[in-house]
């Protein structure tokens, strides 16, 4: 490793600058979406008792699906960041790694 | 429709339940032996020398989560009341995308053992150190509790053996457990223990959904039916939301704290630290979400299958709470044989989460409180080990004695309780150590002591507490009598609908009248239960928006220069990984 940073030029770093502001981007924006499902899901249930009674077949009702729903989004949003983790954030995680020489 | 009475062997010793169990104990002491010769350093107590998988710790994650108290409770929560069971295992699931977007990652990178390390990466050591191993501590034991308490109750149930003799099995085996096999055999019994239950729990919907050609419309249309018998109200109504939660605020409450408390439980967040990095941090959660929400799925449709195979009179006939619902449905379906695996895979769930519960809180006290405070952080690896191993005896011990001193207690609180408690003094201290620079120790502290004693605080007033325990006797009283009440009205009615037919005009007048009635003198006596001070059945709302206030208002307050310093270097760390451990 030819170039050596130091710590406060790895801190201004744009390359640093766009991974710690991505990073927040992304884990908040997730954040606010999970956030929403669920407390969306709370709302209706107290105050749209008479939607999620509805069935949409016979005997299955519009509440199971989404119930069931909010679990399985909840796993495809964490799937979601770590798809993203592996590919954006770890290449440029490995970049900075490579000017710190380390 | 006509319920027929169901044959069961539950409460009495079952050979095949206990070579079942017997099987797992001999398998997970060969695993404690193997582990002990890999457990000598700190490093390797409490963190299995860093050398589990991302996989494997999803598993073990999920393991930890999916205890006997959510397995049977849940199913039997849905069994008896339908759609309301699916409410609340959402909000136990709903926690996991938090912890994966703001902390598993720098958790992982920020510290070594414990989630204090975190909080106190920047900030003045001890006075963090014995804040957060106080708030860790009371989560780990109430916890604890409820865990001891429920396995004494379950093991009694399943296997016929006495509370006492259950509860000392259980601690017995689960010291031997993390004294001599530290995280690693905690880790692996548990990994063990949860590919058991998914397993088990696999093979009993497929044998439900079976019953009914694998069309999940036949499944709950069958279950409205045996509910629409049993209670005389529309079966539909088991398909809908219904009494469990009546007012919105409880619900969010509640929802506040299932959600960040699972963010800050002490033996989740430790976890973390068993994987080589924050890659594999991440893959965890990712394993651990995708598994915990398959379980609720499974247990969703186990608790459906028991409604609609084996009655809800017939479940509540052995355990009011329903708590049998789903062993019951393994020995309708699968005989004597499948109950017993069953059995013993719930034994063995509390016992590897009881054990990972006391490895965290041994780690908060040697850790935490005895390096970090008593020693100020200088203390030999061996004697660290040595500590953590007398603190996992005491704790083990002191779980086996709190056991039983909780014999017959209603402790449904407690759990919502720890999360309450790790939603309001853990999670907001450790958030905010992560992403905010001018968080003080001062700031750091207040908010770990306002969150742990208005969580404490509001629920001993609240309706769970004060009215459910405190004032249990009064309240039972008052329902005797309005059954008793209901049931003389009910037949008023009755007669008087016979009258109203025959074509007596002042019958439906009367019908009205009786009903009022009825209502009015129910309000009354409802009056007389000692209402609660404070309205909402958990705190989580409050006690965590106290703590975050006081965090925020008391680092604001006064600067604390040294700790915005080492957050600019502190930035490599969390983000890149740089100088993790």
């Amino acid at each position: 490793m030819n170039i050596r940073y130091s710590k406060e030029d790895i801190l201004n770093d744009p390359d640093f600058l766009e991974l710690s502001s991505k990073r927040n981007t992304m884990s908040l924006v997730l954040t606010v979406i999970e956030l929403a499902v669920y407390y969306g899901f709370i709302f209706l249930i107290a105050f749209g008792r008479d939607f999620l009674a509805k069935d949409i077949i016979p005997n299955v009702t519009v509440g199971i699906v989404i119930g069931l729903g909010v679990i399985v989004l909840s796993w495809v949003l964490t799937g979601i960041y770590v798809r993203w983790a592996n590919n954006k954030y770890d290449a440029l995680v490995d970049k900075i790694k490579d000017k710190i020489g380390g | 429709m006509v319920q027929t009475t169901v044959q069961t062997t539950i409460g009495t010793a079952n050979p095949i339940a206990i070579f079942f169990f017997l099987l797992f104990v001999a398998a997970t002491l060969v695993i404690t032996y193997w582990a002990a010769k890999r457990t000598r350093t700190t490093k390797e107590f409490y963190a299995a020398g860093r050398s589990i998988s991302g996989f494997q710790n999803g598993l073990a994650l999920a393991g930890d989560y999916m205890s006997a108290a959510s397995f049977l409770g849940i199913a039997g929560l849905v069994s008896t009341k339908g759609y309301d069971g699916l409410i609340y295992s959402i909000g136990f699931l709903v926690g996991w995308p938090i912890v994966m977007f703001l902390i598993a990652e720098p958790l992982r990178n920020l510290g070594k053992y414990t989630f204090a390390d975190v909080v106190a990466f920047r900030l003045n050591q001890r006075p963090i150190r014995s804040a957060a191993a106080i708030g860790s501590l009371v989560t780990v034991l109430l916890y604890l509790i409820a865990q001891m308490v429920g396995a004494g109750t379950l093991v009694k149930l399943m296997f016929g053996l006495s509370y006492e003799v259950a509860i000392i099995v259980v601690g017995a085996l689960m010291i031997m457990y993390v004294l001599f096999g530290g995280m690693l055999a905690t880790t692996w019994v548990q990994i063990i223990k949860a590919v058991l239950l998914l397993a088990g729990a696999t093979v009993l919907v497929f044998l439900t959904l079976g019953q009914f050609g694998f069309s999940y419309p036949a499944l709950f249309a069958k279950a409205s039916e045996v509910f629409a018998a049993s209670t005389g109200s529309a079966g539909h109504k088991f398909l809908e939301p219904g009494g469990l939660v009546t007012s919105p605020l409880d619900a969010i409450s509640l929802g506040v704290a299932l959600m960040f408390g699972t963010a800050g439980l002490p033996h989740i967040l430790m976890r973390f630290y068993t994987v080589p990095n924050a890659k594999e941090a991440r893959k965890s959660v990712f394993v651990a979400t995708g598994f915990i929400g398959y379980f609720y799925i499974l247990t969703f449709t186990i608790g459906f299958g028991a409604a609609a195979l084996v009655g809800i009179d017939a479940i509540q006939a052995i355990d009011k709470g329903g708590n049998m619902a789903a062993p019951m449905l393994a020995e309708v379906l699968g005989g004597n044989a499948f109950l017993g695996f069953l059995a013993a895979v719930a034994f063995a769930t509390i016992l590897a989460v009881v054990a990972g519960l006391t490895l965290a809180g041994a780690s908060a006290l040697s850790h935490d409180l005895y390096v970090g405070v008593i020693r100020k952080g200088q203390s030999a690896e061996k004697e660290e080990v040595k500590v953590a191993k007398a603190a996992t005896i005491c704790l083990g011990v002191a779980a086996i004695l709190l056991g039983i001193l909780f014999k017959g207690q209603n402790v449904a609180f407690m759990v919502g309780l720890a999360f309450a408690v790790a939603a309001s003094a853990n999670f907001p201290a450790l958030l905010m150590s992560i992403m905010w620079k001018r968080f003080t120790t001062a700031g750091a502290v207040a908010s770990i002591f306002t969150g742990l004693v208005l969580a404490v605080t509001l629920i001993t007033i609240s309706p769970t507490v004060w009215v459910d325990v405190v004032h249990a006797k009064e309240k039972a009283a008052v329902e005797k009598q309005i059954a008793s009440i209901q049931k003389v009205s009910k037949a008023k009615v009755g007669e008087l609908k016979v009258k109203a037919a025959a074509g007596d005009a002042s019958a439906a007048a009367a019908i009205a009248e009786e009903k009022t009635a009825f209502e009015n003198s129910k309000k009354e006596l409802t009056a007389q239960i000692p209402p609660a001070i404070f309205p909402l059945k958990n705190p989580g709302l409050i006690s965590m928006a106290g703590a975050f206030l006081m965090g925020i208002i008391v680092s604001l307050m006064k600067r604390e220069e040294s700790a915005e310093e080492k957050f600019e270097d502190e930035k490599l760390r969390t983000y890149v990984g740089i100088g993790a451990e």
